[in-house]
């Protein structure tokens, strides 16, 4: 027997705003506890919400990018349960009116592009996070109220890969587009699934599981690895799936069941009578089309056409925004188009993935780069002497120039010196020097390393070869 | 998020329902007697089932407005000790409530 997998996300993105959805408050991550409040945000009886107009802005954008129809009219309702991470014991969100409705994005997975359709895109206020102690629990307001935009897809993928390639397709989107940080690591995007399976060629989608609060793309990965496999097995069994909320254990990489708290959900949504719904105009919605930033595509083909780059180094260098942008910065510093991108992708993104953080984070600089370069350009210095000065600022920081001055890297064109090495050279290794006249092409690689090595690395190759060559005749 | 009601008990009102999902506790003797008075209620309110509404729009709001925003600008908050003072038990700077079973 046959089957197939149907798989829909709702995924949470926390939006790049300076305040909360619907208070002054600063939206900011690692602040210590409850220092971001105040009484709309903890809750208190009483206080009125205001919705954050730069929010809303950020959810249509995310809609423009998603291809999906604008709201001009939605608004806001409340969903009720009570749980400590929410104090007024409902969270303001969208129900039937949302902003974005419909749209939808392109994947790509094993060479074939697949269209993922979008259900709908609405905004809502994120919740306090709870801390659990081993008798207690502890709750921090700071994003209690902060902009959440909750994007929901049809059920149209089908393997963990698409799950997992739909996931970094949307992260580009939403960074390009400068709608969220898309921080993983700070819980900017957390998801839930929507997991079902079906025999091949069966009208009906199957009964779902739910898992939720997903905040890694490898957990939604993993998860349903293991998930779609065991419903499988179940109907396999001749069992049926129950329609319940399961929860992913990284540890024991298995999914189970939820106890309690999720059972019986009934929120009684009911519009929010504190919130004036929104009307957006068509010359608005118009404006923020027009200010709409340069997605990847259009990247891509600008650094080919302006640039001269390959399409490969094109596509690698897009990919993530903020690798493009260091391209872009360091280009703006003076560094030649192709050997900043044969940097950028060799060694600072080797460096990149070997350390999980981002490119800014690293210790060279835009501006350092195309220095670097720059001094490589002019023959200053040789590109293993570049690498070397290249290592020098990824560990310790600082200026290439001022690095090579200190140190006394710059490269040796001095002929009269070199001349004297090449002599120094032929005269120790005649055995090489003999089988290079008999044709043997490595001896003369040898002798240049030989060169190379007397100068302490710091020979010009290029004179090297030239000088060996007319004194071996 | 879930769209439709799913668990809701399809006929009749179930004070026992509605009372797990505002946590509350009530007695036996509770139960009976507020699932009758809660009845009552719920039929008066039935007379406004009576009204023709075909063709108008929901009322959501009593004064019509619309596009009431701010500006995403910081406006300051409230010093954590005084968030704190109110609470009945407080920690490491957090709220303490009761352990919540995940």
């Amino acid at each position: 027997m046959s089957w197939q997998a149907d798989i829909g996300l709702e995924i949470h993105v926390q939006l790049r705003t300076r305040t909360k959805m619907f208070c002054g408050c600063p939206n900011a991550f690692g602040a210590e506890p409850n220092t971001h409040v105040c009484p709309t945000c903890l809750g208190y009886p009483g206080t009125l919400p205001v919705a954050n107009a730069d929010a809303i802005r950020l959810t249509v954008r995310s809609g423009m990018l998603l291809d999906s129809t604008i709201g001009l009219r939605s608004k806001f309702d409340r969903k009720n349960y009570f749980y400590p991470d929410v104090s007024k014991n409902y969270q303001i969100t969208q129900y039937d009116e949302p902003l974005c409705i419909g749209g939808h994005l392109d994947i790509v997975v094993d060479g074939q592009t697949r269209r993922i359709g979008i259900t709908r895109i609405h905004l809502e206020e994120d919740v306090a996070k709870n801390i659990h102690f081993g008798s207690d629990s502890g709750v921090d307001f700071n994003r209690a109220g902060t902009p959440l935009m909750e994007i929901v897809t049809e059920p149209d993928l089908h393997t963990p890969e698409e799950a997992l390639a739909f996931l970094q397709a949307l992260k580009q989107v939403l960074q390009y587009g400068e709608v969220s940080d898309c921080n993983l690591e700070q819980g900017n995007i957390r998801c839930d699934i929507n997991c079902s399976v079906r025999q091949v060629g069966a009208e009906r989608l199957g009964t779902k599981t739910e898992l939720k609060n997903m905040n890694t793309f490898r957990g939604v990965f993993r998860a349903l690895q293991h998930e779609i496999p065991r419903q499988i097995r179940e109907l396999e069994r001749g069992r049926s799936i129950v329609q319940e909320t399961r929860r992913w254990d990284e540890a024991s990489g298995r999914t189970e069941a939820m106890r309690g708290k999720e059972d019986a959900h009934d929120y009684r949504y009911f519009p929010e009578p504190d919130l004036p719904p929104v009307q957006l105009t068509e010359e608005e919605v118009a404006r923020w089309r027009a200010e709409l930033p340069e997605l990847p595509v259009a990247r891509r083909a600008r650094l080919v056409q302006a640039h001269g780059l390959p399409e490969y180094d094109a596509g690698v260098l897009v990919a993530d925004k903020e690798v493009a942008d260091f391209f872009e910065a360091a280009l703006q510093a003076g560094a030649p188009a192709k050997a900043a991108s044969n940097w950028i992708m060799t060694e600072l993104l080797a460096r990149v993935s070997e350390t999980g953080a981002s490119i800014h984070s690293l210790r060279i600089t835009p501006a350092a780069l195309a220095s670097l370069l720059q001094l490589v350009e002019k023959k200053v210095i040789n590109g293993p002497t570049a690498k070397e000065v290249l290592a020098l600022v990824l560990a310790e920081g600082g200026e290439p120039e001022a690095i090579v001055k200190q140190r006394g890297l710059a490269q040796v064109s001095d002929t009269g010196a070199l001349e004297a090495f090449a002599a120094q050279a032929i005269s120790a290794n005649p055995k090489s020097v003999a089988d290079y006249q008999a044709g043997k092409p490595a001896a003369f690689e040898f002798l240049v390393g030989q060169v190379m090595r007397l100068s302490r690395g710091k020979a010009n190759p290029q004179l090297v070869r030239e000088l060996l060559k007319k004194q071996l005749g | 998020m879930r769209m439709t009601d799913s668990a809701r008990p399809s006929d009749g009102f179930d004070v026992a329902y509605v009372a797990r999902l505002a946590r509350l506790h009530l007695e036996e003797n509770e139960r009976a007697q507020l699932q009758g008075q809660l009845e009552q209620i719920l039929s008066y309110v039935d007379a406004l089932k009576e009204a023709d509404v075909s063709g108008l729009a929901p009322m959501i709001q009593a004064v019509e407005t619309e596009n009431v925003l701010r500006s995403d600008e910081v406006s300051p908050g409230v010093d954590r000790e005084a968030a704190l003072a109110n609470a009945p038990e407080h920690r490491l700077g957090l709220f303490i409530v009761p352990r919540i079973l995940e």
